[in-house]
């Protein structure tokens, strides 16, 4: 079993040509998909501060670890069970920014819960990306649910399920990790590590450094990467994938990267951490040093680069109009799906 | 017709129900070697460890898995060794189970049964006793189903395998050994959310069940000898609530008890006494009584405790004497 510290070092050493192998069209999707989530995200917390939506959250600064996680499945195939930064999952799993606009705005029309939660609960029944609740950590439990029934039922899928480093404190997490380790499910644990649950810094979430040390615990490999590098994400996860599809069980992979906005649209982050940290990373945007390594290694050009971001400008600004005329969900229907048949004989 | 006890029917429509139909599975611990009431005795030899599995002991895991399998094509039927165990799993019943299909408006569902051993009377102490019913009647999204009878137990429990919702099926553990019927040895099914009339009398009506219906049936037949009439209604499900059949056998006799065994004070006779004072005020003859369980935290370990709490055939037939004399 290879320690996190052992996988840390596998995904650093490919560093040379870490892309190698991967199609370059591939390689411009994941990198559209991030900057597609970017600009998405970017639009969404403008339209909460001119009062046009209610809410908004987002992992603005993770996406490569969100795009290059998806990336690394089997999409329409396997299962993902998301929380609620995962906008680049989303995206790169095949939702359309309208699609996520209709979310954020409450519509009848959006796929993650048709108006009923508020936005940034995803869930996609043709993607295969289940619905989630708020407290976190309990969609863990229904990845290895799912990844139990792949495996008794025979079928080659696997689940991938994705959390923040604070809600590994919740039993939920450790729970799912016993069960999938006892029974070695293809379940893959997804931590996005961005250091803050909510204000509260990662010392006063664990006493460990690395969320990755856990897996030993419970019998499967655990490895650590640099979540803003996108290649090493792509990389580890996708051994990771492999591994679970051919029965060889569970795998964690954390993520270290960082959040570059509040936690949400009611959060003021001021509170909790210098400007000076978050200018820090800044710097160390995982898009922006994509973007550098596709156009060294010759793979997107300026100007390709610039079209690209143009259609993107258009299809955000196209969802936007389009989820904001979109029609409400109609109080009459309110009622329905509570059970599969409404009971009778409520007065 | 065979003769079979609440245990042995719930075994039955386990074993039926596997046989039927390759996607019904069984989670929970010690299940594979029968459980500790032996509900699933037999069923590991039967249909192997695929569909009979051990888990780790946690509730949450349990519950939380088993959705996670039904959203993937499976008919999960998760064992809670004791009802008062599923304490650790609420957070997956009611923010996960009952609203996964409303939060999705349809997307998503969660077909599974959720069996669990509940109730007082059998020297369980606090934590070995309880009745957790109307923790769980205040959610929508869940059916709840309390059988009393063996013909039930196997006709509501098959009905909850082939539910598309998720239903908690409790079992009162004090009557899986105690109480005997007819059970038809072919595939039937009891419908979830129909009450059923056990017997008519014109004097009162008393709403029941579980174990405290089983008792409150030889409290109506000991008082027919004293020449009080009493229809007794065994629930059988507590959500949803039969409401039609609740309203009319209260119209009725215009005299209603409730008797339940979980505690008084929010219990299942609440919601019933509201509908029936919102739905048929202008039929009652008497104020609508209620016999429950004490307002304590739980049943008490000692002999004279657990006596002090439980109710019994004299305690029921004592409640519909006052209320028929009214």
């Amino acid at each position: 079993m290879a320690t996190a510290r052992e996988s840390a070092r596998r995904s650093t050493k490919q560093g040379a040509e870490p892309h190698v192998g991967i199609p370059n069209d591939q390689l411009l999707k994941m990198y559209r998909d991030m900057v597609l989530t970017r600009r998405v995200t970017d639009r969404m917390i403008a339209l909460q501060r001119q009062g046009r939506v209610a809410f908004f959250i987002s992992g603005q600064g993770q996406e490569a670890t969100q795009v290059g996680v998806t990336h690394a499945i089997k999409r329409g195939t396997d299962w993902v069970f998301p929380y609620y930064r995962d906008q680049g999952v989303c995206i790169a799993l095949g939702m359309t920014a309208r699609e996520l606009m209709l979310d954020l705005f409450g519509k009848a029309e959006g796929p993650c819960s048709h108006g009923r939660q508020m936005p940034s609960h995803f869930g996609h029944a043709a993607l295969r990306m289940v619905s989630g609740s708020s407290p976190v950590a309990t969609q863990t439990l229904h990845a290895v649910g799912c990844a139990l029934a792949a495996k008794l039922r025979g079928l080659p899928e696997v689940c991938i399920t994705s959390l923040g480093e604070g809600s590994t404190g919740q039993g939920d997490f450790h729970e799912a990790m016993n069960f999938a380790g006892v029974h070695k499910l293809p379940v893959i644990f997804i931590v996005e590590n961005n250091g803050y649950a909510i204000s509260q810094p990662q010392s006063k979430e664990m006493a460990v450094k690395d969320v990755a040390d856990r897996a030993a615990g419970y019998g499967f490999r655990g490895s650590v990467v640099d979540g803003n590098d996108i290649m090493a994400v792509y990389q580890t996860t996708r051994w990771a994938v492999e591994e679970a599809r051919r029965g060889h069980g569970p795998s964690l992979v954390e993520c270290k990267t960082y959040r570059i906005v509040p936690h949400s649209s009611s959060d003021d982050d001021r509170r909790y951490r210098t400007r000076k940290e978050v200018e820090e990373w800044v710097k160390r945007d995982p898009i922006d040093r994509f973007q550098k390594y596709l156009l060294g290694a010759g793979i997107l050009s300026e100007e390709t680069d610039e079209q690209m971001r143009a259609g993107i400008e258009e299809e955000v600004t196209d969802a936007v109009r389009y989820a904001e005329q979109a029609a409400d969900p109609d109080p009459a229907e309110a009622l329905k799906h509570v059970y599969a048949h409404q009971p009778t004989g409520f007065p | 017709m065979p003769v079979r006890s609440v245990l042995e029917a719930i075994r039955d429509a386990l074993r039926e129900e596997m046989a039927d139909d390759e996607r019904v599975f069984i989670l929970g611990e010690d299940v594979e070697e029968g459980g500790v009431f032996r509900a699933t005795d037999g069923l590991l030899e039967k249909f192997g460890a695929e569909r009979v599995m051990d888990t780790p002991l946690a509730e949450s895991s349990i519950i939380g898995v088993a959705i996670g399998a039904s959203l993937n094509g499976l008919l999960p039927v998760a064992e809670i060794q004791f009802a008062d165990f599923i304490l650790p799993a609420v957070n997956q019943l009611i923010s996960e189970a009952a609203k996964l299909r409303y939060r999705s408006a349809g997307d998503f569902t969660c077909p599974m049964t959720v069996r669990s051993p509940y109730g007082g009377g059998i020297r369980g102490g606090l934590y070995h006793s309880q009745c957790v019913e109307a923790l769980f009647a205040h959610v929508p999204g869940l059916k709840i189903v309390c059988p009393s009878t063996p013909y039930d137990y196997k006709g509501l429990l098959k009905a909850a395998i082939r539910d598309p919702d998720p239903v908690l099926f409790f079992e009162h553990k004090k009557t899986y050994h105690l109480l005997r019927g007819e059970v038809p040895d072919r595939d039937f099914t009891v419908p979830i959310g129909k009450a059923e009339v056990r017997r008519r009398g014109d004097d009162l009506t008393v709403f029941s069940y579980g174990l405290a219906a089983h008792y409150t049936m030889e409290a109506a037949e000991r008082l027919s000898g004293e020449g009080i009439q009493a229809t007794v209604v065994d629930l059988r499900t507590i959500q949803p609530l039969d409401r039609a059949t609740i309203i009319d056998e209260a119209k009725a006799t215009g005299k209603i008890l409730i008797v339940h065994e979980d505690n008084l004070t929010g219990g299942v006779g609440a919601e019933i006494a509201a509908t029936i004072a919102q739905a048929a005020f202008e039929y009652l003859d008497a104020p609508i009584m209620r016999l429950a369980g004490p307002d304590v935290p739980a049943v008490p370990y000692a002999q004279a405790l657990e006596d002090w709490y439980m109710l019994n055939t004299d305690k029921i037939a004592d409640a519909m004497r006052r209320l028929a004399a009214y």
